[in-house]
């Protein structure tokens, strides 16, 4: 096994588990119950399916094209730091819009906390 | 390879699926995101396969566009407005 070889299956490994992951979050969007849940599908693992891809493809590039992009270590740091910011701001305007939660969830400790607030300031 | 962008493409078959039937706005919003950040792989994937680095540009293109659009789409449905124009925040 020559050493182009191993680089070539690492990269396609790194890809492989990418793009599976990317099924991943297809499986959550559509099967898991309300929006927050789908939020936490889409927002974890398509964060990860991307990352590994793009890694895959920067060791590709470097290796066999002998071509170091950074634009793509810069597309993987970018969408690492936006992709959980994106999830939280849909969250956030999930729950302030109303969208109800699912029937099977046990624990809305947000709804107490902001009940307890309003109470606090009606007090005052 | 072939493997990696047919599960790619059936992903995001699926998160087009969430768009369109999606039961409230915010599961269309969460779906469009998802399918931002599936484009992007898909692009670095057409990359490889055409053996050019000259879409790789268009990787932080979709990346920066994906995340402007769901904060616009995020601050639409919390407060029915993108734009403010009103300084003082009092509303």
């Amino acid at each position: 096994m020559t050493e182009m070889e191993i680089v070539k299956f690492f990269a396609g490994l790194f890809i492989l588990i990418g793009a599976f992951l990317s099924l991943v979050t297809a499986f959550g969007l559509i099967r898991l119950p309300d929006v927050y849940t789908r939020n936490h599908a889409a927002s974890k693992s398509a964060t990860m399916g991307v990352m590994l891809v793009l890694l895959g493809t920067f060791i590709y590039f470097w290796f066999i094209e002998h071509h170091f992009n950074s634009r793509l270590l810069l597309g993987v740091l970018f969408i690492f730091l936006t992709s959980p910011v994106a999830g939280h701001l849909i969250a956030r305007a999930a729950y302030n819009s109303g969208v109800k939660l699912s029937d099977r969830t046990v624990q809305d400790d947000l709804a107490k906390a902001r009940k307890k607030m309003k109470a606090e300031e009606h007090l005052k | 390879m072939w493997i990696s962008i047919t599960f790619i493409s059936l992903a995001m078959i699926g998160l087009i699926y969430r768009v369109i039937k999606g039961p409230t706005v915010a599961d269309r919003v969460v779906a469009l995101d998802a399918i931002g950040i599936s484009l992007v792989s898909v692009v670095a994937l057409v990359s490889v396969f055409l053996e050019t680095s000259a879409f790789l540009d268009i990787i932080l293109l979709i990346g920066i566009l994906a995340f402007i659009g769901t904060v616009a789409f995020s601050k639409f449905l919390e407060k029915g407005e993108i734009m403010e124009y009103d300084r003082n925040g009092d509303r």
